[in-house]
């Protein structure tokens, strides 16, 4: 891509939320109207690179949406045809105003809280972050007219709930935030797992999801959770270049090259989480107390020098917060850090039924076993770990650790290496 | 989402007569059961994709131990384990991919009766975790060598 892409580009994704907006207040018709900017975007795309911005390319866009809109409405069916065209005359023939940035209520739908994970997901990245169902299709490595049809069928779902485009009620407006900023959340995961492997074409979705949680705090900078959430996720992808090696594999946080961390990301993570915590009012939540943990360890300047009793008391809280035994396994890993391993493996007791059967449950055992020194049951249960292990980092990573335990356990027994040999 | 691919052998259900023997109106009903359900998958955004394999027939082995290679052409004898055709679906749930591997197992057969193939699932592995959370606190777990 040339600079003049980037920058069509850049200014294509800020301004996708602000037309949708507009058009779909105008028309009412969310739907047809994400279509019709969809279809405006790519004609932009196309255009703009080759021919120079337009003096006012908001104006243009939502011009050209409009018109996409009215063939839509045109091809459609009598009965509605007549419905429609009558709004499309006002709308067409409406001034234009795009005074009120209406991108808040876009995400807030596109969030709906009746959509599954995955849909709200792909609506969101083509809706608000302006990318094309193709690249939301690659990101997501599915076919583009499977992706069209997720992205349909979530606008059909919001639909069916009843949701139109208004912005939520002051007293609604808390539940609907959450499920913006989970959605948030899962788009980033998906950029900083696959940004750890094979999938390096997938990495654009962590920057992406930076990109709109800046949006989201932008437009709601008194709420501490987006604020929290944006510091969790500058605080945990500053260590993206020393995560995994060249060849793509895991590199422990313990070893990481913390030279390769990048410090503004750190100091930008570290401010924003001080200004949720100033806030007062003894506000504490799930996204702070993530990024409070990620700020211990990227302060700590080597493995050594990580401050684990706050770790571990910031665990304790989450805990307290979400009930999640996950994290449950999380506070073992830190209670093995401050009071040693057995502590560790005695937070263990009760919690792998509760995991049911996940690798994590075998794989912290493994671990707090291995520093315990019995390196016989922690090749086993390494082992275990690796065969339920669902990606490959992981596995291979789990693999390796399994050999070289097995490697320091005392001499396998006779009955052993006859079993082996058959 | 996660993906599965849902594969299907040369094992036959209870009725082992070939399709080749099959009356044409039967194999018709067989592909238009096959062209709906995927047209469906598509609809509800889950199909990856779906690929049938030319028969054994047309196999080869290939060995090599690095400098020399050996080519095995067939007729091969244990082939009823032989990958024969897969899909590849994209789903919220274990249980929906069960439940897509049962649609395809209940493909109308002879007589227009399920062909009741079995169906293997097995879940793709992912390239990497499925949370950045878990990932950190992976990556803060496991370290090298403590001894």
């Amino acid at each position: 891509m040339t600079d003049a892409d980037h920058e069509v580009e850049d200014l294509l994704r800020t301004l996708a939320p602000q037309v949708l907006g507009a058009l779909a207040r105008r028309t009412g018709d969310f739907d047809a109207s994400e279509d019709a900017v969809q279809e405006a975007l790519i004609v932009a795309a196309d255009r703009w690179p080759r021919d120079g911005i337009p003096e006012r390319p908001r104006g243009w866009l939502l011009q050209t949406a409009q018109r996409k809109l009215v063939d839509h409405w045109r091809s459609d069916d009598a009965r509605r045809r007549r419905e429609r065209l009558t709004t499309a005359r006002e709308v067409v023939g409406g001034p234009e105003v795009v005074n009120h940035d209406d991108t808040l209520t876009v995400l807030l739908l596109c969030c709906h809280p009746a959509l599954t994970p995955a849909s709200a997901i792909a609506l969101t990245l083509r809706a608000v972050g302006g990318l094309t169902t193709a690249q939301v299709a690659s990101a997501f490595l599915v076919p583009e007219a499977t992706m069209a049809q997720r992205i349909s069928r979530a606008k059909a779902t919001i639909r069916a709930a009843g949701a139109t485009f208004e912005e939520p009620g002051a007293e609604e407006l808390p539940q609907r935030v959450r499920s913006v900023l989970r959605v948030l959340y899962l788009v980033f995961n998906e950029g900083y797992a696959a940004s750890s492997g094979e999938g390096v074409h997938r990495t654009d979705l962590t920057d992406e999801a930076i990109r709109l949680t800046r949006a989201a705090h932008r437009l709601l900078p008194a709420e501490p959770e987006v604020t929290s959430l944006l510091a969790l996720m500058l605080l945990t992808d500053a260590r993206r270049s020393a995560r995994t090696t060249p060849a793509g594999d895991l590199v422990p946080l313990a070893e990481q090259d913390r030279r390769l961390w990048d410090r503004d990301k750190i100091r930008e993570g570290t401010a924003l989480l001080d200004g949720t915590l100033g806030a007062g009012r003894g506000f504490i939540g799930e996204y702070q107390v993530q990024a409070a943990i990620a700020a211990v360890h990227d302060r700590a300047e080597k493995a050594a020098a990580t401050d684990w009793p706050q770790v571990l008391a910031l665990q304790g809280m989450l805990e307290d917060l979400t009930a999640n035994p996950l994290v449950t396994l999380s506070r073992a890993v830190a209670t093995a850090n401050v009071h040693g391993p057995e502590a560790g493996l005695a937070v263990l007791d009760g919690l792998g039924e509760r995991l049911d059967g996940s690798h994590r449950f075998d794989a912290v055992r493994a671990h707090l076993l291995e520093l315990a020194g019995c390196d016989e049951e922690a090749a086993a249960a390494y082992r275990k770990a690796a065969a339920r292990a669902t990606n490959l980092q992981e596995q291979r990573h789990l693999s390796a650790r399994a050999a070289l335990a097995a490697h320091r356990a005392p001499a396998p027994r006779l009955d052993r290496v006859a079993h082996r040999t058959d | 989402m996660t993906r599965y691919l849902l594969a299907v052998d040369f094992q036959s259900g209870p009725d082992d007569t070939p399709m080749e023997q099959w009356q044409p109106e039967e194999v018709t009903a067989h592909l238009d059961y096959y062209r709906a359900l995927y047209a469906e998958l598509e609809a509800s955004g889950e199909l990856v994709d779906h690929t049938i394999l030319t028969g054994p027939d047309l196999a080869k082995v290939v060995t090599s131990d690095g400098t020399r290679s050996v080519v095995t052409d067939g007729p091969f004898q244990e082939i009823k384990e032989w990958v024969a055709g897969f899909q590849i679906v994209d789903v919220e749930t274990e249980e929906r991919a069960l439940e897509i591997a049962a649609r395809v197992s209940a493909v109308p057969g002879r007589g227009g009766v399920p062909t009741q193939q079995p169906i293997q699932v097995r879940r793709v592995m992912d390239e990497g975790p499925a949370d950045a959370a878990a990932m950190d606190d992976f990556l803060a777990t496991v370290t090298h060598d403590h001894h």
